[in-house]
């Protein structure tokens, strides 16, 4: 359930609070827009924008640091309690998953590289639809994260059962292909890896949607295997 | 002498407080457990003191003041006929917002001041009281070679804790505090904090702060009050952290209306 917060006495708090709310969705939109772009850059061989796509995860270094500086210094600065608390020092687990799933699209990039010369790839739809489900499990996790939403959170959670499962069944088709032919070896490696990157940044994104619900609700769900119903 | 049971541990049951017609405390239900620090909370006006002074029967001092409900200490209620508050206010002492050692006595005199209101002391004994008191204060160090001088010529910080060892200096099980570190400065306060956590092995504390950092810093439970009401208590950890009660989360986190 959504809820309407009250508002701080404090207006500058406010503010800086709201700043952090704010920083922390530029960098989702960053390393979402990464994903995609990682994804596309394999399935189109396309190497340049492979780069430019690396290029981009400095902007989302840069954007880690100063939502870590933000946050250490509301810590530092207003003492903050409770559901405040609770927002900032999960604000700065939360950017550090952001950060790894970044690093993760670079590596699917540089291996976009690698691929320049391949003229096919084994079930490239498979890698697109996975590549689509976990952009969109980052995109919510964030969105429940500035919105208190555990629901929507809870979804995000839901669907990494998707991604494990594409995952495993591609490994599976990928290595029948490697088997046939010595020649599919290298490429099937180097695709089998895009797809354990995806499957890993959706694993991230489950990270991201744990904290949200620790935010929420005050109980820690990690670690627990499934939800209770 | 305390009986081997008596461990500082109180039970406050449907506890309603008035002063004349107006009533400040509505069925407070608290259990306020022995030799660990429990801190008040609440805004201006809620009750806090109030409270506290229930717990050692200074509040019926008022005149009008009255208090209905059950307040037990180590499972005896203290407002039973036979109960004598002034031997309960030894077993409940209490420390005040502003230091007020008594201004004519010496440091000594003044550590001793609720002893001698029980009567006769030995000389060599009255020693041994004094110095244990202000070394359980922390201020023996700093007083030793001028417990005869006045106590009024301390630091604030210093009379403070001079206060806290009168206080201890009578052997009580509770000690009780209201918002004793608002009138200090950083350093002294830290003196005063770093002292209670010392306290608690051997007392049971209760302490009124405004401060809510200090309330999490010193503090084992936390008590939030609103408006005479005991809205929540819980660990301290939990109270600052995921607190159960929307309007505790309000006042915690600071917003207001
Ligand atoms: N002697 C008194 N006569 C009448 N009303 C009183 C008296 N003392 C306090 N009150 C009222 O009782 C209510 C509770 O007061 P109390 O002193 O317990 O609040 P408090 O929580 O300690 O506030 P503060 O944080 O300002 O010390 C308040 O509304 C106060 O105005
Ligand atoms: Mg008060």
């Amino acid at each position: 359930m959504q809820t309407s917060p009250k508002r701080h006495t404090d207006r500058e708090y406010e503010a800086e609070l709201q700043q952090v709310r704010e920083r922390l969705l530029v960098m989702g939109g960053r390393v979402e827009e990464m994903i995609g772009n990682a994804v596309r850059a394999v399935g189109e061989r396309d190497a340049g924008l492979a780069r430019a796509t690396i290029d981009l995860d400095h902007k989302v270094n840069r954007a880690e640091m100063e939502v870590d500086e933000l946050c250490l210094r509301i810590l530092a600065r207003r003492q903050p309690m409770a559901s405040d608390l609770r927002f900032l020092t999960l604000a700065l687990k939360m950017v550090t998953d952001l950060e790894r799933i970044g690093d993760l699209a670079v590596n699917i990039c540089e291996r976009a590289i690698d691929l320049r010369s391949e003229t096919r790839l084994e079930g490239l739809d498979t890698l697109e639809r996975m590549a689509t489900v976990v952009q969109g499990m980052v995109r919510d996790a964030i969105d429940a994260f500035v919105h208190n939403d555990a629901e929507r959170a809870q979804q995000v959670i839901d669907r990494d059962d998707e991604v494990d499962e594409l995952y495993h069944v591609y490994f599976r088709d990928v290595l029948a292909v490697m088997v046939v032919g010595a020649d599919n070896v290298e490429r099937g490696v180097h695709v089998q890896s895009v797809a354990k990157w995806l499957e890993r940044i959706g694993d991230h994104a489950t990270n991201l949607a744990e904290i949200v619900i620790f935010m929420v609700k005050g109980k820690d769900v990690r670690h627990a295997g499934k939800l209770d119903p | 002498m305390n009986a081997p049971e008596a461990t500082g541990r109180f039970e406050a049951d449907e506890v309603d407080a008035w002063f004349g017609t107006k009533q400040v405390l509505r069925k407070v239900n608290l259990l306020i457990p022995e030799r660990r620090i429990t801190a008040v909370i609440g805004p201006s006006g809620c009750g806090k003191s109030t409270f506290i002074r229930c717990l050692n029967r200074m509040h019926e001092l008022v005149p009008g003041a009255r208090i209905t409900g059950r307040i037990r200490l180590d499972g005896e209620n203290i407002y039973a006929p036979e109960v004598d508050p002034v031997l309960l206010r030894r077993r409940v002492g209490m420390v005040f917002q502003k230091p007020n050692p008594f201004p004519t006595m010496s440091i000594r005199d003044n550590v001793l001041s609720g002893l001698r209101l029980t009567g006769a002391l030995d000389r060599s004994r009255a020693e041994a009281i004094a110095e244990q008191a202000l070394r359980g204060a922390a201020l023996w160090d700093e007083v030793k070679d001028r417990l005869g001088e006045p106590g009024i010529g301390l630091s604030g910080g210093q009379q403070q804790r001079l206060c806290i060892a009168r206080t201890l200096a009578v052997s009580p099980e509770v000690v009780l505090m209201d918002e004793p570190c608002s009138a200090l400065d950083p350093i002294a306060t830290a003196r005063i904090e770093d002292l209670l956590s010392e306290l608690k092995a051997r007392y049971t504390i209760v302490i009124v702060t405004h401060n809510m950092q200090q309330a999490a810093r010193v503090s084992d439970r936390t008590a939030f009050f609103l408006t005479g009401e005991l809205i929540e208590v819980a660990e301290t950890d939990t109270l600052f952290t995921s607190p159960t009660d929307r309007r505790t989360e309000d006042y915690i986190t600071g917003k207001f209306g």
